[in-house]
Parts: structure tokens; C-alpha cells; sequence
């Protein structure tokens, strides 16, 4: 009998999924949990889930493993990783390469778990309309219309090279979407220095939720848009363009652009 | 053995060499001397000769035969004489020392004769020389030497009562004398004997004397540096060669030693290295191991918080479950950080509460170790960029060692804060350096007060050497080392490639000489002046940029102090003065944070009295 259900948590540290279950089911959301990969691929065969949130480091299939099995069976739940900082180079691959759509750094309080999952669940709702709209989708993240020469870390950040050096990195629209409504950035101060897959910047959203911003290039911070801190509905209205948020000098272009797509 | 090969070899052939001299020089000695004793003897056989026909000639106008032969029988019979002839011209002998010759002929081809009668016509005149021979009458007898003197016709001889010879004759006859060279040969024999003498005497003096001299100026000093090399091979990077000279092998020891010296740094620096990786990989290790169950109790705190509202008490409790958790999750961060070098993150924050909130965190172990704290803090106190949890990190690590300082019996920390204010001389700190051609001065092995000092070359005429400047931003307290007052004739170079460091076209505003001038990164140009007594410098972006507000916090306790030995190690890591209870971290990763907040952390410390640490933080913008 297959039923929607809203998350499949996948984490061989039985504390972790049952946390997770525990503070999700309090939010009213339909929870299993799976201990391994290969007992979650199972689950996938019997119910259909809104978000998947899988850890990287398990035995047998780990959590790269267990994403090329997805889309080789073709299903496009969204994934959000979860993994610790040792590991922040494996998460933003996992964005990347893999097709996640978000990740989380353990440990996390429930109140940054439930920002992620419900943005996380809002983003899917949202690829599932514009599937329904019949845009082309291949895979999580295309659906994000990101202009030309814009390099994206999933769907939640975007980088763009200028012409001497500098970069500005910002927020896509999809991100934005999936948060209801920005009412603060809370960002960075010039001269410090930012780091990839780590975030960059948080988002408030009116219903108290904050959210992380990955940042998609590491570099130092030259300049902040004031107009993006003043009036976050600029970003909104405007991400690609006025909306950016930091202008930096990157520290490490060449390693770090692999790691994301045009 | 090798060196003893060398100095063997070495006296072979200085010994070689003086026999090949001694040799080339006895034999044109041996040679002149003989010549000029022949000389000597010939003249003085020629005298003698001249002497008897002389002597003769008298008794020959007399035609007395009789005493003329007793005359030549008697010389002849002289030790110096061997014997006396004389024969006239037809080779008969007519008078002879040995009576038994008389009457005798002489071959015309005797060596007697053979000189004027050489060609079929008698030579009517001989060179003084040719009237000489020498010869052995048998093979191994001595030398001889014989004189001919031939007697010529004169007019007292044609005109004598007895008419024996008229007077077309030329020749009437020929005086041979012939005397003894044994003497000579001796004498010959002696001077090559003492030639010999001379050159195996010379020879061992000198051999013995270049011998002495390889084992005091080579032997040593070479077996010195292989006993070093040894001891280096075998580890032991400690092991110092003594320089006791100025020449090459001193120079060579000198060198050997910064070898070592480098090689000990670049060793410690590795071993360092390597403690940081192993820690980054342990840190690393630990952190993915202990992000699971922080998970599950930041998780299940997390969602017991939200759930209790209106139970304040649980609220309190679970609120410090949540915040501590949090704190242990940017520890484990800023551990992996500490591995990989990484910055903090920075926001405005007020340090006094940071301050209060690292008190709560070791208020239990100070209570247990009977240790009050005390706090004097300043309200006025603005707020600074910094990364609070890295700060706190700070504060606990001072107070815990603040109290490991005091011991057991008990004792007092001190803690206060306040606003000051800072010019940049004193306080900027010249972290890097660059020459025109981008190569950095900072010299990390030279310190001055524990910073590595800025390195340069000086050069006046033929006198160079490097100094080090004080990298305290305004400080004159450089070591010049013997560097020429500065004018005009001193040049300021790069160590690395020698490109100019004056500043072109621009002097001292205050005393007119020229200014030396680098480049820091990002930062703009340094401009300074290195005549005595004047101290003027530049910094333009250091000055207009700067923000001379800043917090200070000290950190004062009354626990057993630090030796001064101790000190300038005292930030480096694993320099734990704890013995086994400290990682020698502590220190270092404050230093860390400290320095990249752009703040500045010094010590004070007086055995048995106590210690304080003075940090300063830049309030900044």
C-alpha cells in the first residue's frame, strides 16, 4: 500500500533519527526512519516521500552512494544532507555533484532543523509545480533559472567571476522562495573572511525561523551590498542583479569552481 | 684516516720537491766549485812552471846538464809535483824527475805532445788553457793534472857561449810538469758529501716541520668537523663545532654549524608541523565522532526548550543545556579550524559579558580550588568586533591557567577591563616586508623582543653586513651591528636580491638623509630613517587608518609565576609549562585567536609573585 508520507530520515546513529523523528512529528509531519541506506531504498519501494534527510558518513552505502541509487531509480525527492563541519568539503560536493538540495551541519537544535526542512519541503513543493508546468527537469536544481555565467552552490547561493578578480555572491530566487519571506540579513562585515559550504550570512523570516546561507565561494569580504542589508525585499525582488549580497575577493577560485555549476 | 693520507701525501711531496731542488742546486754548485778549483790549481801550475823554466833558463845558457837534472830530480821530488820532463824538440827526453826516463822518446801522439802536434805542422803558439790536461794513468787511479810549457828560441839562447841551437829554431824544447789532483777530488768529494748531508737534513727538518704543521692546521680541524659529521649523522643536531680560526676550515665550521642550525629549525619545524597534523587528523577524528551525540543531545534539548514554555525553571536549566552544547559544537569547529588555519567570525560584541560568561563556565573548578575571582570591569567599555566564542575561548583558557598557577593553597584572579587608546608606533607590528622585487624581509629566525625582525644588507665601500630592524611599527631599538652612521655613501639592500631599499628622491624631513622604504602587503609603503639619534618614519595608510581605540583586559594572578627563561617560548605550541597536565596548546591557539583579531597579547610575570596577561582588541569599526 503506498502512501505520501513527509520525511524518510536516514542515519545510522539511531539518537539522531529518533530526534529528528520526535521534533518533526511534534510539527504535525509523517516521519520514518531508516538505519542504513539499502533499509531506506526498501521504504522508498513501499511509500513516496516529500524530503529525504541522509547523513554521508554510513557503513555499506554512504550517503553519495545512496543519491546515485535514487536517480538511477529515478526518484526525485529532494535529499537534504546531513553531515558534521570535518566534513564541509563532502557536503558541498554533495550539492553539487549529487544533486541535493541543501545540506545541515551536525549537530544542529531543532529549531535549525526545522527552518531547513520546512524550506526544504516548500523548495520541492515548488520543482514539483514547475514540473507539473512542464519545465524540463532532469535533476533537483535545474529547474532554478540562474542567468548565464552565474555559478550556483544548489539552489541556495550563486557566485558570479567579474571581470578583475573580484566576485559577488548572492542568494537564488528558489531559496528565497522556499523561505515565506526575508524580513533581515544578518551579514558578514567587511574584511572577513568567508569560507565555502560554510554559511555566509542568515535570513530571518517573519515567523522567526532563521536560515543559513552556504556560501559558495571562500574569500574575503570587500564590500556588502547596504542595499540589500536596508531593504532585504531588494533580494527578493531582485536576487540575480541589485540583490547581491557581498562583493569578495576570492581566495581560492580555481579549487573551489569545480564544485559548482553553471 | 683520511686526513693522515692527506698530510702523509702532502709531506711526500714537499719532500720530493726539495730533492728535486737540492739536486738541480748541488749539481750547478758541484760543477762551479770544481771548475774554480781546477782553476786554482792550474793557475798555481802554471805559476810553478813558469817558475822552473825560469829557474832552468840560466843554468841552460850554461849548458849545465848536470845541475839543471839535479835541479829537476830535487822539485820533482816535492809531495805537490808528481813529476817534471823536459824533452826537446825531436821527443827525446833530456831531463826527468825519475832518472830512468832520460834518454827515452816521446810519442808524438802522447797526450804531451798531441796538442801542438795535433796537425802535421806544429802549432807555433798555445792558448793558455790548451797547455792543460787531465788524466788518469790507470783507470782507477786519481787524477792528474799535466802542464806543458813549451821553451821558445831566444835571443840570449843563439847567442850563448855554447851555440847549441841557432837561430832559426822556434821551439827548442817542452817543460812537463805533471801534478797530483787527489786533493782536489777530496775536497770535491767533501763539498757533495755535505751537499747530501745538507738535503737529507733539509729535507727532514722541513718534513717534520709541514707534518707538524698539517696536524695543527688541517689534521685537527678536519678530524673536528668528521667527528661532527658523525655526530650530526648519528642525530645529534645539538653537536657544535668550535671555530677557532678565520681560515677557510673556520669558515668551513662556521657554515657546518648554521648547517646544523637550520637543519635542527627545519627538524623542529617538521616535528611541528607533523604535531599539527596529527592533532588536525585527531581533531578531525573527534569531531566526526562526537557531532552524533552532541546531535542527539542538542536535538532533544532544542525540542524539550520549545516545549516548556511556562515551566521558567526547566526553561533556565534546559537554556544552558542548549547554549553549552552549542558552545561545545563551535569548540569542536574551532578545533578543526586551529587545524586548518581558518578565521573567526566576527560580530559586534560587549567583552565584558564574554568575560562574565567564561566566569560561569570554571567557576566550579575555581570554588573547588579555593581560587576567587575577582572582577573590575569597566561598564563604559565599547563594544568590539570580535568571534565571542573564540574570545571566551581565551578568557577560559587565561583563568584556567591562572588558577593551575595558584595551586592548591588557594589564591586570587584578578580580572580587569577598560578602554584605552593607542598610537600605531609601539603598537603595529610588521608581520611582512617586501622589496621592490617582492621578496619578504621578515626574517623569522632573527627576533627582537620575540617578533622576527626586518632583515636588510647595508653596503659602504667595501664594508657590508645585514642589520635588523625593530618590526614594532615607530620602535628605534634595531640591531645595526656595527653598520656605518647612514648618509648618502650607505646603501640599503634586499638579503635576497640585493635591489635597492632608499627611497629614491626622498629625504628625512627631519635631518635630510636619505630614507629607507618597503612595502607591506595591502597595507602601503614604510618610510623610515636609520640616522643616529633621529628616528623619523612613515606609515601613511598605518596612520590615516588608524583607529587608536582599544579594549584592554588583563588577567592577574597571584600563582607561582613564569621564569623568565620561559617567556619568549611561552605562545609557542607544545611549550606547555605544565608538565604532563597541559597539551601546550593553551597558549598558542590564544595567541592565534588574539593575533587574528588583529590584537596584541603580552605577559608579565615575576616568579613566586604571579602573572598577568595584558590583551589588547582593536575596537575597530
Amino acid at each position: 500500500m503506498s502512501e505520501l508520507r513527509d520525511i524518510l530520515v536516514i542515519d545510522d546513529e539511531p539518537t539522531v533519527t529518533q530526534a529528528v523523528a520526535k521534533i518533526c512529528s511534534a510539527e504535525g509531519m509523517t516521519v520514518s526512519t531508516a538505519g542504513l541506506a539499502s533499509e531506506a531504498l526498501r521504504s522508498l519501494e513501499e511509500n513516496s516521500f516529500r524530503l529525504i534527510l541522509c547523513d554521508i558518513m554510513m557503513p555499506e552505502l554512504n550517503g553519495f552512494q545512496f543519491l546515485e541509487e535514487l536517480s538511477r531509480r529515478g526518484i526525485h525527492t529532494p535529499v537534504v544532507m546531513m553531515t558534521g563541519y570535518s566534513t564541509v568539503e563532502n557536503a558541498v560536493k554533495s550539492l553539487t555533484s549529487t544533486g541535493a538540495v541543501d545540506y545541515i551541519p551536525k549537530p544542529f537544535t531543532a529549531d535549525e532543523l526545522l527552518a531547513v526542512v520546512q524550506r526544504s519541503l516548500r523548495c520541492g513543493t515548488l520543482l514539483d509545480k514547475a514540473e507539473s508546468a512542464s519545465l524540463p527537469r532532469s535533476g533537483a536544481i535545474s529547474y532554478v533559472p540562474c542567468p548565464a555565467n552565474y555559478y550556483r552552490l544548489g539552489y541556495v547561493s550563486w557566485a558570479l567571476m567579474e571581470d578583475n578578480g573580484t566576485a559577488l555572491i548572492g542568494v537564488s530566487d528558489l531559496f528565497l522562495k522556499a523561505t515565506k519571506g526575508i524580513n533581515e540579513f544578518d551579514l558578514a562585515p567587511v574584511g572577513e573572511d568567508l569560507l565555502q559550504g560554510i554559511p555566509c550570512a542568515e535570513a530571518m523570516s517573519p515567523d522567526g525561523s532563521k536560515h543559513s546561507i552556504m556560501c559558495p565561494l571562500s574569500g574575503r569580504v570587500l564590500e556588502v551590498n547596504a542595499g540589500a542589508q536596508s531593504d532585504p525585499s531588494l533580494v527578493e525582488r531582485d536576487p540575480y542583479f541589485r540583490g547581491w549580497l557581498y562583493r569578495i575577493l576570492p581566495s581560492n577560485p580555481a579549487s573551489d569552481l569545480q564544485w559548482l555549476s553553471l | 684516516m683520511l686526513n693522515s693520507k692527506i698530510g702523509l701525501k702532502l709531506t711526500l711531496g714537499v719532500a720530493l720537491t726539495i730533492l728535486v731542488v737540492i739536486a738541480i742546486f748541488a749539481f750547478f754548485n758541484i760543477q762551479s766549485e770544481n771548475r774554480s778549483l781546477l782553476t786554482e790549481v792550474e793557475r798555481a801550475a802554471h805559476q810553478y812552471s813558469e817558475h822552473l823554466k825560469a829557474d832552468m833558463g840560466y843554468d841552460m845558457l850554461h849548458n849545465d846538464r848536470k845541475r839543471i837534472q839535479e835541479d829537476v830530480r830535487r822539485i820533482g821530488k816535492q809531495g805537490t809535483i808528481n813529476g817534471i820532463r823536459v824533452f826537446n824538440k825531436t821527443g827525446e827526453v833530456i831531463y826527468s824527475s825519475s832518472p830512468d826516463e832520460i834518454g827515452k822518446m816521446v810519442d808524438i801522439k802522447a797526450a804531451t805532445c798531441f796538442r801542438c802536434h795535433l796537425t802535421g805542422q806544429p802549432v807555433k803558439r798555445l792558448q793558455k788553457q790548451e797547455h792543460m790536461r787531465i788524466f788518469r794513468t790507470e783507470p782507477d787511479s786519481p787524477r792528474q793534472l799535466g802542464i806543458i810549457n813549451p821553451i821558445y828560441n831566444e835571443q840570449t839562447c843563439w847567442t850563448a857561449s855554447c851555440h847549441m841551437h841557432p837561430e832559426s829554431q822556434t821551439v827548442l824544447g817542452v817543460l812537463d810538469v805533471t801534478m797530483p789532483l787527489d786533493k782536489v777530488d777530496q775536497n770535491i768529494r767533501h763539498s757533495q758529501l755535505a751537499i747530501i748531508v745538507l738535503a737529507i737534513s733539509a729535507i727532514i727538518i722541513l718534513s717534520v716541520i709541514i707534518g707538524f704543521l698539517v696536524r695543527w692546521w688541517i689534521d685537527r680541524p678536519v678530524q673536528d668537523l668528521l667527528t661532527a659529521t658523525r655526530e650530526v649523522a648519528g642525530g645529534n643536531l645539538g653537536y657544535r663545532v668550535e671555530v677557532k680560526r678565520e681560515d677557510e676550515l673556520g669558515m668551513l665550521a662556521k657554515s657546518f654549524n648554521s648547517m646544523t642550525d637550520n637543519l635542527a629549525d627545519a627538524r623542529l619545524q617538521l616535528f611541528q608541523s607533523d604535531k599539527l597534523a596529527s592533532l588536525g587528523r585527531l581533531a578531525a577524528g573527534v569531531a566526526h565522532e562526537i557531532n552524533n551525540p552532541l546531535t542527539a543531545v542538542l536535538t532533544n534539548s532544542s525540542y524539550l526548550l520549545k516545549r516548556s514554555q511556562g515551566q521558567a525553571e526547566i526553561r533556565d536549566d534546559l537554556q544552558i543545556i542548549v547554549s553549552e552544547t552549542i558552545r561545545c559544537r563551535e569548540i569542536v569547529k574551532s578545533l578543526l579550524d586551529f587545524a586548518r588555519q581558518t578565521v573567526p567570525k566576527k560580530r559586534k560584541a560587549d567583552i565584558n559579558q564574554i568575560i562574565h560568561r567564561a566566569a560561569t563556565v570554571v567557576d566550579n573548578q575555581l570554588s573547588m580550588n579555593q581560587v576567587e575571582l575577582v572582577m573590575d570591569l569597566d561598564e563604559k567599555l565599547p563594544n568590539v568586533t570580535v568571534d565571542a566564542n573564540q574570545i571566551q575561548q581565551v578568557f577560559i583558557n587565561l583563568i584556567v591557567n591562572a588558577s593551575d598557577a595558584i595551586g592548591e593553597e588557594g589564591g586570587t584572579i584578578n580580572i580587569s577591563s577598560r578602554p584605552i587608546s593607542l598610537s600605531p608606533t609601539g603598537t603595529l607590528q610588521i608581520k611582512r616586508a617586501l622589496c621592490r622585487k617582492r621578496h619578504d624581509l621578515v626574517d623569522r629566525k632573527i627576533q627582537i623582543d620575540g617578533k622576527p625582525a626586518i632583515s636588510m644588507r647595508y653596503k659602504k665601500k667595501d664594508q657590508t653586513g645585514l642589520i635588523y630592524l625593530n618590526p614594532m611599527y615607530g620602535s628605534t631599538d634595531h640591531r645595526l651591528n656595527g653598520m656605518p652612521d647612514f648618509d648618502k655613501d650607505v646603501e640599503l639592500m634586499c638579503p635576497d636580491c640585493s635591489a635597492s631599499l632608499i627611497a629614491d628622491g626622498e629625504s628625512c624631513p627631519d635631518c635630510g638623509s636619505p630614507l629607507y622604504a618597503f612595502e607591506v602587503p595591502l597595507k602601503g609603503l614604510v618610510q623610515g630613517c636609520l640616522k643616529k639619534g633621529c628616528g623619523w618614519h612613515r606609515w601613511e595608510q598605518a596612520d590615516s587608518a588608524w583607529n587608536d581605540e582599544y579594549v584592554e583586559v588583563r588577567v592577574t594572578d597571584d600563582g607561582c609565576g613564569i621564569p623568565g627563561s620561559q617567556l619568549p617560548k611561552l605562545f609557542e605550541p607544545f611549550s606547555s609549562t605544565k608538565g604532563q597536565k597541559g597539551t601546550g596548546l593553551g597558549l598558542a591557539v590564544t595567541w592565534g585567536i588574539i593575533d587574528n583579531h588583529n590584537g596584541t597579547i603580552a605577559v608579565e610575570s615575576e616568579v613566586n609573585v604571579g602573572t598577568t596577561f595584558i590583551i589588547r582588541i582593536p575596537v575597530g569599526t
